[in-house]
């Protein structure tokens, strides 16, 4: 990591609950000299840009508008803006949507946009982000997983497929890094059910404070934790799901 | 459909919950079947945030901060802004919210919504006099912009107006300036209303922030007077540490059994501790935020809040009677707050604050028993030309709401017809 003064950080997805909290925690510790905004909808970023700058008038706040998350074209030049005036030292690929797991079962063009957006599209931007960090010898890589792909559940299969393509590569991607010497990490966050605006249906009380999952996001990135679980107590619940024997699991309803 | 409850957590209503995300497509997101309400941190006590069988519209996704001026403290932000993110992000760089209530963890579309005051009433009033500006936004879809000089009507009945005038969907806050996160506190033991009533008044020129805790099983009125002024040294805040009530215990923790001994140990613990101090603002202002979902220690049937302001003239007596009847039956808790109010006239038609002085109690629910009580409060109260907080209310009979609100009918001329709570259905008829 670079003069902790003068950190650079890239945020892919910036208008999410969980990103817009841990861009607010980033520029709170007064050591983020340039924050890199990447999106879909610039009206929405603009607005999460101007709540950064009131935050921390001494950040410049950027914006680079990626019209199309799932084309390679859009996803190339988006990096490349982003990383034009030097490679940052955190990178975040937190875009996502929880799809309706019903509609995903009676249309292709529903799981096919879901698989894209949660699981290809993350991996390709961190792919291209990785293209610059790896020369620099430095900076570390976040993507946002979940519980949901640790082991397919009847419940959110589809979702959990696309998340279990990011874990996955986080993998491998850490295999790969650990072959050599560099000082380039890779984070992979796995959330729990957490209050944001896509789990607004769900019982509150059941889901985690996005407050509470951003401050674990970035002080597991702070650390360079290969695998952080968001609330930690994920990491217990699933390690239990992931071992159950089929006759056992196959009985759940979950 | 999602259970929801209120912070007193007497039930569990279904609800259509939506989030707003942010401020573009508002006036289409307002449109819905049936009529909705903002919802914010559901601290209201009783009903006011709730529509069952409706929609809830969740502010939570609305807390940008958009603009401050940092030459004149001017602050325009979304509506589901914490009252403790403003308090973060400022108080450092010198400026704190003029007003506060008692936990931080509100958003400012529901401080405006109620008119919540602070310890400082006597010398600050209540938020709605630092607000600037608000937009409004209807469920026609159409925006309104008001404030103390601009359409000062629809102001007036939407500081206090329990979202129920259209959804607050920007505002503009007077901040006001500050050396630093500490405040010179003072605590004095009182042994009857009399000895409040005195420290109160010769409190109130010289201290900006008053307050008080009172046993309310004592039929005499004993507590503890609590009073503080900014102080002028800047040294940066401690970290706090968070805890949580982590389940619902089978019965409340606040029973007949522990409330006598625990308001006397706490009485005679503070008042060997009583003198002079310097205090962090947040345990002064937000003594139980630290202790999260603490309303879980009532049990399964939840709690009621009784506050009440009643005027000066005969608010001993009708404070002494009160705590007369509570400690006749022995109910109550020890969350037991006794203040008086300044003289600045609130700006909403139907805020809560007036002169005099206002004691705000928990109740464990325990049925017939509690609300019968209830019913003895509401007389004293009535008989003393006083009214109690909506926010903080879950059943007071619709006479009384009238009675205490006299703005009611100039107030419903101003009401979203897409707009609607359980307490409007309550108290207003619709």
């Amino acid at each position: 990591m670079s003069e902790p003064q003068s950190q650079k950080i890239v945020i892919v997805g910036a208008t999410s609950a969980m990103a817009e909290h841990c861009a607010r925690l980033w520029v709170a510790t007064g050591n983020v000299a340039e924050l890199v905004l990447m999106g879909r909808d610039a009206t929405r970023m603009a607005g999460v840009a101007a709540d950064l700058r009131v935050r921390a008038p001494a950040c410049t706040v950027e914006l680079v508008e990626v019209p199309d998350f799932n084309a390679t074209a859009h996803i190339e030049a988006g990096v490349a803006a982003a990383c034009r005036t030097r490679c940052p030292d955190i990178v975040l690929v937190a875009h996502g949507s929880l799809p309706d797991q019903r509609r995903c079962q009676d249309s292709l063009a529903v799981a096919r946009e879901a698989l894209e957006l949660n699981g290809l599209s993350p991996v390709l931007f961190a792919e291209a982000f990785m293209q610059r960090l790896v020369p620099a010898g430095r900076g570390t890589l976040a993507l946002i997983g979940s519980v949901a792909g640790d082991r397919g559940r009847r419940s959110n299969y589809v979702y959990g497929a696309a998340k279990g393509l990011v874990t996955r590569y986080a993998q491998g991607l850490q295999h790969r890094l650990a072959a050599s010497a560099t000082q380039v990490k890779v984070v992979l966050i796995k959330p729990g059910p957490t209050a944001t605006p896509m789990t607004a249906h769900l019982p509150a009380s059941k889901l985690a404070s996005v407050e509470e999952v951003a401050a674990l996001i970035v002080r597991g990135v702070a650390r360079g934790t290969p695998v952080v679980y968001a609330p930690g107590k994920w990491a217990v619940i699933m390690n239990v799901i992931r071992h159950l024997p089929n006759f056992v699991f196959n009985r759940m309803d979950i | 459909m999602t259970a929801v409850s209120s912070w007193g957590r007497l039930g569990q209503w279904e609800h259509q919950v939506r989030p707003l995300l942010d401020r573009q497509g508002l006036a289409t997101a307002l449109q819905g079947p049936g009529p909705g309400l903002a919802y914010g941190m559901g601290r209201s006590y009783g009903d006011a945030c709730l529509n069952p069988g409706g929609t809830l519209w969740k502010t939570a996704g609305l807390d940008r901060l958009r603009q401050f001026d940092a030459a004149t403290g001017r602050l325009v932000c979304e509506p589901g802004v914490l009252l403790g993110d403003i308090q973060r992000v400022f108080a450092p760089r010198g400026w704190m919210l003029p007003v506060t209530p008692g936990t931080q963890f509100v958003t400012v579309g529901g401080a405006v919504a109620n008119d919540v005051h602070g310890k400082n009433h006597h010398a600050a009033g209540s938020f709605g006099h630092h607000v600037l500006e608000m937009e409004l936004t209807r469920t026609d879809g159409s925006t309104r912009r008001c404030g103390p000089a601009l359409q000062p009507d629809w102001f007036a009945a939407t500081v206090g107006g329990l979202g129920l005038t259209g959804v607050i969907t920007e505002l503009t806050l007077q901040l006001r300036p500050v050396n630093g996160p500490w405040l010179s506190t003072e605590s004095l033991p009182y042994g009857s209303l009399t000895e409040f009533f005195e420290l109160a008044d010769s409190s109130e020129a010289g201290w900006e922030h008053t307050v008080s805790w009172i046993d309310c099983l004592s039929s005499a009125g004993r507590g503890i007077f609590m009073r503080a002024n900014p102080a002028e040294d800047a040294e940066p805040a401690p970290s706090a540490r968070m805890r949580s009530m982590p389940f619902v215990p089978p019965v409340s923790l606040v029973n007949g059994m522990t409330l006598r001994p625990f308001n006397t140990l706490y009485f005679n613990l503070k008042k060997q501790q009583a003198g002079t101090s310097r205090v962090h603002y947040a345990p002064f202002f937000y003594p139980l935020d630290n202790l999260h979902h603490w309303n879980r220690m009532y049990g399964p049937r939840g709690f009621f809040q009784y506050q009440s302001v009643v005027p000066r003239a005969g608010g001993h007596a009708a404070i002494a009677a009160m705590l007369k009847a509570i400690s006749a039956c022995g109910e109550g808790s020890f969350l037991a707050v006794l203040k008086t109010f300044g003289n600045r006239p609130s700006l909403g038609m139907l805020s809560f604050p007036q002169p005099g002085v206002t004691l705000a109690l928990d109740f464990p629910n325990r049925g017939a028993g509690t609300l019968k009580l209830f019913e003895r409060l509401d007389d004293i109260v009535r008989e003393a030309g006083g009214r109690l907080y909506l926010a903080k209310d879950a059943r007071m009979p619709r006479a009384l709401f009238e009675a205490g609100y006299p703005r009611l009918s100039e107030f419903s001329q101003y009401r979203d017809p897409g707009i609607s709570s359980a307490l409007s259905r309550r108290l207003m008829g619709a």
